[in-house]
């Protein structure tokens, strides 16, 4: 379990990058890349090491204003846990 | 007529010069042959045109590509491109002052190949007193604030060690850790014999980094490549011949894998008298093993063709003599009885080190 309270960053290997071709974003690392759908791509670019969990969700509450609060809350965390457990999210405690 | 896919990684092979000699080298045999013809301004327009055809990826390898002095300017053009940006070194020779350079220019990873956990089978490996000098590159990679990769090649010599190989990827807190064992292809087929573990011995190292992936889960990737004379079905080649990746050899032929080169009757075209996207599309050699028109029996009835793609062409032909055979490492392949025949010299044969060829043209023996 990750702490809400801790403020997730893009691993050092990571990189998300603009791609031309799909005007989508990928997330490269060394040898592999994840096409990132659009929810994916604006949670990534919220991982910034400045906000918390919390305040990623709070963000994104403005951009997706049709999902309930709670249910977005914990579709966030469930990708952050999964990105980290992947290595490619940084939460410290 | 295929259409051609979107390339994703571009494999830019900068020299087959090397200062490390190993025994499984995965340049070609007759490597010399091939010399440097392309210039920096040639590599810029190949990363150029590779970027613009769909590749986000740059692994920058040779030989040793730290040998090119023109590699700062490559890799600022790959990182004014936006490409992820891989350097995939022995660590010889780099000074700090040149590693701290290449961090300023905006290089994504490093990637550095320590050959054993051992000294004494590492230097034996790479032909060379090297080891001391790696794992202090490995530590000025991390001091750095690079991500560090730690590849390390496994064969019957230093399989039983995979432990101490972890342990020392965990000291150096690389991020990745490549357990990649030897293919037999190349110098590595020469030296099958020597390198070739037995079944029992894979599977304990197997199982022990299968432990370690799941322990350091987050922390470290661990990836364990088997090699592909222990699986009944092949892996896919390289994603596909001309499928995912491009090579462009040092002399500037664009090629679907690392030894494509090496198989004959096939013409691959230079990038420096066309662009990389005419070579990509409708090089000869490249149109030759995309898609499935050219596969025989049993592949092209089988379920998994769109899975591994055939295997790979230069096992096929290395072993078989027929570049469009079925690989050999398929159970299904009528030509698998080689493969089983190979795995039979497996067997430990007591403390003695084997005879190792070394890849040449090298110095005295370090032994």
């Amino acid at each position: 379990m990750i702490a809400t309270s801790g403020k997730p960053s893009l691993a050092a290997k990571a990189r998300l990058r603009f791609d031309r071709a799909t005007g989508g974003y990928l997330l490269l690392y060394p040898e592999r890349g994840l096409a990132l759908n659009p929810t994916a791509a604006s949670i990534l670019k919220l991982c910034n090491g400045e906000l918390t969990v919390d305040g990623i969700v709070e963000r994104l509450q403005g951009e997706y204003a049709d999902r309930p609060g709670p249910e977005l809350r914990q579709d966030v965390i469930e990708f952050i846990e999964e990105m980290a457990r992947r290595g490619l999210l940084q939460v410290p405690a | 007529m295929n259409p051609a896919p979107r390339p994703y990684t571009l494999v830019a092979e900068l020299t087959y010069a090397c200062p490390l000699h190993c025994v499984y080298c995965s340049n070609p045999v007759d490597f010399t042959r091939h010399k440097d013809a392309l210039d920096t301004a040639d590599w810029r327009r190949v990363l150029r045109e590779a970027e613009q055809l769909g590749v986000v990826q740059v692994n920058l390898t040779g030989g040793e590509p730290l040998l090119r002095p023109d590699l700062e300017e490559i890799i600022a053009e790959a990182r004014a491109l936006d490409l992820y940006t891989n350097l995939i070194t022995s660590g010889i020779p780099l000074e700090r002052e040149r590693l701290e350079r290449l961090r300023r220019l905006g290089l994504d990873n490093v990637q550095v190949s320590i050959q054993d956990a051992r000294p004494a089978g590492s230097d034996r490996i790479a032909g060379r007193e090297a080891f001391d000098r790696k794992l202090e590159v490995a530590r000025w990679v991390k001091e750095l604030g690079f991500p560090l990769t730690m590849n390390t090649v496994l064969h019957r010599e230093n399989l039983d060690h995979i432990g101490e190989v972890i342990a020392l990827a965990e000291e150096l807190h690389a991020d990745r850790l490549e357990l990649a064992n030897t293919q037999y292809l190349g110098w590595a087929l020469l030296n099958r014999s020597a390198l070739l573990p037995a079944a029992a011995q894979l599977e304990r190292a197997r199982s022990i980094a299968g432990a370690a992936k799941a322990r350091l889960e987050g922390r470290m990737e661990v990836v364990f490549v088997i090699p592909d004379y222990f699986v009944e079905v092949p892996p896919a080649c390289m994603d596909g011949w001309g499928r995912r990746f491009i090579v462009v050899s040092p002399d500037g032929l664009l090629l679907p894998c690392l030894l494509a080169h090496t198989l004959p009757g096939l013409s691959f075209g230079s990038v420096r008298e066309q662009s990389v996207g005419q070579l990509w599309t409708s090089s000869p050699g490249m149109e030759a093993f995309r898609g499935e028109g050219w596969m025989p029996d049993p592949c092209r009835s089988c379920a998994r063709r769109g899975i591994d793609f055939g295997g790979c062409r230069c096992q096929a032909f290395h072993l078989t003599g027929n570049a469009a055979a079925t690989d050999p490492a398929c159970s299904l392949s009528s030509d698998h009885v080689l493969i089983e025949a190979a795995r039979s010299e497996g067997a430990p044969r007591g403390p003695d080190l084997a005879t190792l060829r070394y890849r040449a043209p090298r110095p005295a023996p370090a032994r």
